[in-house]
């Protein structure tokens, strides 16, 4: 690795991933380098998610292969709960835990992934909590909180693990509107400090910021990717067009 | 010949309708709560009158004697009557540890189950046929089993238990299958979504059951646990049958000694004492559970 080409940090080639008779991933490759942004664009159905998933081995694949880090994530010696320890994943559904406070919330896997101590781990959410403002909130239960905030502390929740990697699938498409531009900005606070990040999203405005590249995946393929520019303002592909008109007739860009 | 009606004259048909109930109104505030006061004294009434009725006076003699419940309750040793009360105390801490044990056992039997590991195929076929069997069979029968068969396999060191054993054994292999598949229930109540969300942060599969499943499927069953313990603390009765002195035996005996009754009632109205209060507990958890999760779902 030379200072020029920062290392890659996944490396996705020709996945397959099927569902009984439904492949829902057919020959998918990309490649993510360190500090670098990628979205995944594409209509509900076209695989985002399940890729997503198949990086962090919350599903397995079919075919192809994915390396993490440099390592093949189908060798048989692959501890999968230390893959995920160094991937976060955050969820449309915040899926925060219910009956632990928002400080429980966060030291939760430092104190029983990495052994860190109650006294440590708290100290290090609470910094996390104060950066996003709701460090008053540590002792409230998540259902106290609005969407905006959950999925806020969801993201804290990931990084208190100091991934080397941030998996976010649709964040913000469960919140109200209003509550929308209070999580894309702390993503955009963390991929401002270089975090590497896959992430699939519908917020167009949003993934032309902040990606490095765009990739469009249609029925478990992807058919275009390329520079943010590139993709929204000059696409090669008829279906990728197709997609952009829907998104800009249902006035999401 | 009417087919041809249009839509327009059905509706005017319809149009007839009214927004009042046809019956009286319904009672709401003072009015509801004097009514439900004079409901409640007649019902009152009813059954003091019949239970204080001429014809019921034998049952009197025989059931509510209050000098009597106090002579069993406190037992006469002269007349070798014994003290339901002290047997009551039995009933009461065999009906505790047996609950810590079967709560422990359960849970194994509930991971058991909903385990996946090919390893464990065997032992997941025979959980579900023991909780099948334990289930199945009335408890009463499985107390005479082993109460009287087991002595009688004179197989040293199992042969030779004192009854009291024998009962703990037969409450806890009953209630381990009920409670193991309210745990189940539990476990399956927790969205498959939060185990995801746990294991992606790195947890392994057993700390995502200790510190994440276990705790929100316990908290959805509590209820249902509690009634559970309710059932086998009312259960522990059936010990009577292979000679333990309980609260029912106690009775039993005081009841062959004076010819009467009341001794069971001291009985009942002891269970009663604990029971109502835990069954009441349970309603007020199940009535927050309920505002908890009307509230989470706005
Ligand atoms: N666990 C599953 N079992 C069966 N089919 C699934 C499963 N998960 C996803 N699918 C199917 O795979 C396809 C892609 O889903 P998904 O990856 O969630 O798409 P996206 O996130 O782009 O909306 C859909 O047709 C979906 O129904
Ligand atoms: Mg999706």
């Amino acid at each position: 690795m030379t200072a020029g080409t920062p290392e890659v940090v996944l490396r996705v080639d020709d996945v397959h991933k099927r569902f009984g008779d439904l492949e829902v991933l057919r020959g998918v490759s990309l490649e993510l380098r360190a500090n670098e942004v990628v979205c995944l664009i594409g209509s509900s159905g076209s695989g985002k998610s399940t890729l997503l998933r198949c990086c962090n081995l919350l599903e397995t694949i079919d075919g192809g292969s994915i390396e993490l880090f440099g390592h093949d994530l189908a060798h048989e010696r692959i501890d999968e709960d230390l893959v995920r320890r160094h991937t976060g994943m955050v969820f449309q559904s915040f899926n925060l835990f219910p009956h632990l406070s928002v400080l429980d919330n966060v030291t939760l896997a430092p104190r029983r992934v990495l052994g860190t101590s109650k006294a440590t781990a708290e100290a290090e959410a609470m910094v996390l909590l104060d950066r996003i403002g709701l460090a008053q909130k540590a002792a409230e239960y998540p259902d106290r909180l609005s969407g905006g905030q959950q999925q806020r502390v969801a993201i804290v929740r990931s990084l208190a693990m100091s991934p080397r990697l941030l998996l976010l699938d649709e964040i913000t498409s469960a919140l109200d509107p209003e509550l929308v531009s209070e999580v894309l900005g702390l993503v955009a606070e963390l991929a401002d400090q270089g975090m590497t990040m896959l992430l699939a999203t519908h917020e167009m405005g949003f993934a032309r910021e902040v990606a490095d590249a765009v990739c469009f995946l249609e029925d478990g393929r992807i058919v275009e990717s390329g520079t943010p520019t590139k993709i929204f303002e000059d696409p090669d592909e008829e279906a990728t067009r197709r997609f952009l008109q829907r998104i800009i007739d249902a006035g999401r860009l | 010949m009417d087919s041809t009606r249009s839509a327009a004259s059905v509706r005017a048909e319809g149009d007839t309708f009214s927004l009042y109930r046809s019956s009286r109104p319904r009672l709401r505030g003072r009015a509801g709560s004097v009514v439900s006061a004079i409901s409640t004294l007649t019902v009152i009434a009813v059954g003091i009158a019949v239970l204080a009725s001429p014809s019921a006076a034998a049952f009197r003699r025989g059931f509510l004697d209050v000098h009597q419940m106090w002579i069993a309750f406190i037992g006469d040793p002269t007349k070798g009557i014994l003290s339901v009360g002290k047997g009551f105390l039995l009933n009461l801490w065999l009906s505790l540890i047996c609950e810590v044990i079967v709560l422990i056992l359960a849970l194994g039997i509930a991971t058991l189950r909903l385990s996946t590991s090919p390893v464990l195929l065997p032992f997941r076929v025979l959980a579900v046929a023991y909780c099948d069997f334990a289930r199945g069979v009335p408890v009463i029968l499985v107390m005479l089993w082993v109460g009287f068969g087991v002595p009688s396999l004179n197989v040293p060191g199992l042969s030779t238990q004192s009854p009291v054993v024998y009962a703990g054994f037969v409450l806890v292999f009953a209630y381990t299958a009920y409670v193991a598949e309210v745990y189940r229930a539990g476990i399956l109540s927790v969205p498959r979504n939060q185990v995801q969300a746990a294991r992606s942060l790195g947890l392994s599969s057993t700390a995502t059951l200790r510190s994440v499943v276990l705790p929100q499927a316990v908290r959805n069953v509590l209820p249902a646990l509690l009634n559970d313990f309710t059932s086998l603390q009312k259960d522990t009765a059936i010990v009577s049958v292979v000679g333990v002195l309980d609260a029912v035996h106690a009775a039993q005996i005081a009841g062959g000694v004076t010819f009467n009754y009341s001794g069971f009632t001291i009985a009942s109205l002891l269970f009663l004492a604990v029971t109502i209060p835990l069954t009441r507990y349970t309603d007020r958890i199940m009535a927050k559970d309920r505002g908890r999760r009307l509230a989470g779902a706005q």
